[in-house]
């Protein structure tokens, strides 16, 4: 007896659905042996994780901050993505937002003028633009490998930021520490909910969730994008540009990373650190996925991600568990989720072997 | 061993998949020595029969006798040890390789290199099939290929061989010398399976022919007995409906000017084209005939646009220097073009057949400020799928689901339903069944009567001689010049397809246009 997967005629409407809830299940057995294995109970765990950090407002709060940088990045990225363009550094490209952002409210510390804020998201989002432009080009011109570009140049944005809180940015005032003076009030994005630390950059989150919805499924561009991904020779065909495809994949990836970039800066930071980042660009590479690469999925997935985070914390504080633990326990629920997508586009079929029986060569 | 015990007999074999049922209780009898044709249209369940007999397909229900005792093949190798081979329409070669380097992977046990190559000399020669064990597969012409894959079932002396449309690659002249190998071994017992809808070709060449339709087998008869549309009727359930072709009203200079375009093929294995010129003008239909891989993938990627060549007015489209345009921008200039490949390049399969339409007919108003009119797409895709008899649900229908036929149908009748003025098709019936076939033939010949440009590239000769005007022949990346359907014969264009024309044609194509003229 063997277990074969064998290919559905086409995909499964209810495995859509099912797919994330036997994933869930699964990852709650996995859980289940997994904290037990660590002598906790396994049912105060798993409070600790999904229902501690979200029991207060503040913690609903935090839960809306931390989705809001990781549905920007991943929206732009899965525009990219279902156009087979590669872009792995939005981590950068946020960096660059934070940059040029950050750049305009410390240019302008003085100004009360209500034209600061637009100025910094219009600045982020080309500078996140600016940064996705350098692997498009290379890509375009010399066929670099827009994976790889796109990713060496996270590191090299981490050490401009890096070089500018150090050096020329550093706020004189700030006893030495590597960072830049604190943003001025009309440089700060507005509070959304009191007591807790949600900005109006939760709602730029938004807009953003509905105009990539537009642009991926209404728009004549984002279905061509899409049929480049799918099919590179029907494209090719039917006359639409590579080249035209790779740009706006990774402008678009790089536009809504810079956005979230000075959503940081402007938000919960309120001023440029050397690092403005816990990895929001990396982790979007999941959300898109996780959320499959629809706009709204990716909102979901952004929640669930915020959701881990927050539960990781909590779980390290609450219940002594090393971070790794609940790294382990975060990696198990996303890979069920991509897992049991399989089950859309495949049934498990179990083959009995059949007896195999006993032939002669027939004589001549 | 008695003659009378079937080779292979075959009884109450079904198969279903989730969609479709592929073989409803088919019987088979094939006697020793005995070529015996399948016949189907496209979709009829040939294919699948034939992958239960080689092993690859476990049938369902039904039982399989070979040479009188009850079998069960399991898996090709299976096959191959009872003495079953099979030739595929699809050669699974490794280019890179050599001849015998190929034939040395598909054997079932080691055999010496110096050994091997005798006998592939050996069994090559006593067969017909000259073939050189050393030579590297991507330097072999494609029937070359068929003889490789030929040779490398003969070398496992098989009691049954069966070949899966065979002449759908080779010239008229290559058929009947294969034909004559094909006689040889049937007469030393070898059976033959052979595989095929050129209804002709089954009427020289097998004693019996057993046809399906829809998975169920609608009769067996003496094909040599039948008429060509006596096995047609049986074939699909119905006459077959007669293009009619009026004679051509050509209007203008040409709609389509090619210039001594010459382009170097962007794969190692692919053809060069050299100085080629060609003039299609409105209300014409132009051939090119010809052997596949000589050039045709290369001059179709040319004129499309996929390519785009250097110098602007090398391919001029009603009067437009159109060479370094994209193919977009050469579709709202009156271009319509139909690809060989269906799936990936003619339609994309994961997506509907509605935003299959919007692919190239988004220039028909299915759009608004660069949103997509969703209510016009799927009123374009029900049009096309009305008209062009399309067999599918409904708009929204996954491409990958629609047979062969019909997704060439919805393909042509996108095309269509554009109102070009040239329209190009590369292999348009290629895999497609009979019926479909001359629905598609008739409405390219309609388009025609319309006074649109249309250039056909066929290997099929019949289908050429069938709706064209005039025909031209590729060979070596070069173009021949341009014969007079009604002037002409297979003889003459099986000639030239053999390259013929290229060593005293110094001035390409001039003397072409001088002689279309003059009719």
């Amino acid at each position: 007896m063997r277990i074969k997967l064998e290919a559905r005629p086409e995909p499964s409407r209810l495995m859509g659905w099912m797919s994330p809830v036997i994933a869930a299940l699964a990852t709650l057995v996995v859980g289940f042996a997994l904290f037990s294995g660590l002598g906790k109970n396994p049912f105060e765990a798993f409070q600790v994780f999904f229902v501690k950090p979200v029991e207060t407002l503040y913690g609903f709060g935090e839960l809306l901050l931390k989705a809001t940088p990781l549905t920007l990045c991943a929206v732009g990225l899965a525009a990219g993505y279902r156009a087979n363009v590669w872009n792995i550094g939005a981590e950068g490209q946020l960096t660059l937002g934070a940059i040029c952002g950050g750049g305009v409210a410390l240019a302008f510390p003085e100004s009360s003028s209500a034209w600061i804020l637009p100025s910094m998201i219009v600045a982020g989002a080309l500078g996140g633009m600016a940064w996705a432009a350098i692997p498009a080009w290379l890509r375009t011109r010399f066929n670099a490998n827009e994976i790889l570009v796109s990713l060496m140049l996270v590191y090299v944005a981490g050490l401009l930021l890096s070089l500018l809180v150090h050096g020329a940015w550093r706020d004189p005032e700030g006893f030495n520490f590597p960072q830049s003076k604190m943003f001025a009030d009309v440089a700060l994005l507005a509070n959304l909910l009191p007591q807790t630390r949600l900005h109006v950059g939760f709602l730029i989150a938004l807009a953003v969730v509905a105009a990539g919805w537009i642009f991926m499924s209404k728009s004549l561009m984002g279905f061509q994008m899409r049929v480049a991904g799918l099919a590179p020779a029907a494209a090719n065909y039917a006359g639409i540009s590579a080249s035209r495809t790779v740009w706006a994949g990774m402008l678009i990836g790089g536009a809504t990373a810079g956005l979230a970039g000075v959503c940081e800066v402007a938000g919960p930071i309120g001023q440029l650190l050397p690092s403005v980042s816990p990895g929001y660009g990396f982790a979007a590479i999941i959300v898109a996925f996780v959320g499959r690469l629809h706009p709204l999925g990716i909102l979901l997935a952004s929640l669930l991600m915020s959701l881990l985070y927050l539960g990781g914390e909590s779980a390290q504080m609450a219940l002594a568990l090393p971070s790794a633990v609940t790294g382990l326990f975060q990696g198990t629920l996303l890979f069920f989720l991509l897992a049991a997508d399989v089950l859309i586009n495949y049934r498990v079929k179990i083959v009995r072997a059949a007896p195999v029986p006993v032939i002669r060569p027939a004589p001549g | 061993m008695d003659a009378l015990v079937p080779r292979l007999q075959l009884s109450g074999i079904s198969k279903t998949y989730p969609s479709v049922v592929a073989n409803a209780d088919v019987d088979l009898s094939v006697l020793p020595g005995e070529i015996h044709a399948v016949l189907g249209e496209n979709g009829a369940g040939k294919s699948t029969l034939m992958k239960i007999i080689y092993g690859v397909v476990k049938p369902d229900s039904g039982s399989i006798r070979w040479n009188g005792k009850p079998v069960t093949i399991a898996s090709p190798a299976r096959a191959r040890a009872l003495g079953i081979g099979m030739v595929f329409q699809h050669f699974s070669l490794f280019e890179t390789l050599t001849v015998a380097e190929n034939i040395a992977l598909a054997l079932d046990r080691d055999i010496a290199r110096s050994e091997l190559d005798a006998r592939i000399r050996e069994v090559s020669e006593r067969y017909g099939l000259p073939l050189d064990p050393r030579r590297h597969i991507h330097s072999m012409s494609v029937g070359e290929r068929q003889r490789v894959e030929i040779v490398r079932c003969l070398l496992q002396a098989p009691q049954l061989l069966i070949m899966d449309e065979p002449t759908s690659v080779l010239t008229p002249q290559a058929v009947l010398k294969l034909f004559e190998t094909l006689r040889l071994l049937a007469q030393e017992g070898c059976s033959i399976l052979y595989i095929s809808h050129k209804l002709d070709e089954i009427r020289a060449l097998c004693q019996k022919a057993t046809v399906l339709r829809a998975g169920r087998v609608t009769g067996t008869c003496d094909p040599r007995q039948e008429t060509s549309s006596g096995l047609a009727r049986l074939m699909i359930g119905a006459d077959l409906p007669h293009p009619h072709h009026r004679d051509a009203r050509t209007r203008g200079d040409g709609e389509l000017i090619v210039d001594a375009l010459s382009l170097a093929a962007d794969d190692p294995f692919g053809t060069d084209l050299v100085d080629v010129d060609l003039t299609v003008r409105g209300g014409e239909i132009v051939g090119i005939a010809g052997v596949s891989g000589n050039g045709q993938n290369e001059l179709m990627a040319a004129l499309s646009g996929e390519r785009t060549l250097e110098r602007a007015d090398a391919i001029m489209l009603n009067g437009e220097p159109v060479a370094r345009l994209d193919a977009a921008r050469r579709r709202a200039l009156g271009l319509a073009f139909v690809p060989e490949e269906r799936m990936g390049r003619g339609a994309v399969p994961e997506l509907s057949l509605a935003d299959n339409a919007l692919l190239t007919a988004h220039r028909q108003e299915l759009t608004r400020r660069g949103l997509i009119r969703t209510d016009a797409v799927i009123a374009y895709a029900q049009a096309v799928i009305n008209q062009f008899r399309v067999k599918a649900p409904g708009p929204d229908t996954v491409a990958r689901s629609l047979s062969g036929g019909n997704l060439q149908k919805f393909i042509v009748g996108r095309e269509i339903l554009q109102g070009p003025r040239v329209m190009i098709a590369a292999q348009p019936t290629w895999g497609v069944d009979v019926g479909a076939s001359a629905q598609i033939r008739q409405a390219l010949i309609d388009l025609r009567d319309e006074g649109v440009a249309v250039l056909v590239v066929s290997e099929e000769l019949d289908e050429l001689f069938e709706i064209c005007d005039r025909i031209v022949v590729i060979a070596r990346g070069r173009l021949s010049v341009s014969k007079q359907t009604r002037r002409t014969n297979a003889e003459e264009i099986g000639l030239l397809m053999s390259g013929s024309f290229i060593a005293d044609k110094s001035t390409p194509d001039r003397g072409i246009e001088n002689e279309a003229r003059a009719h």
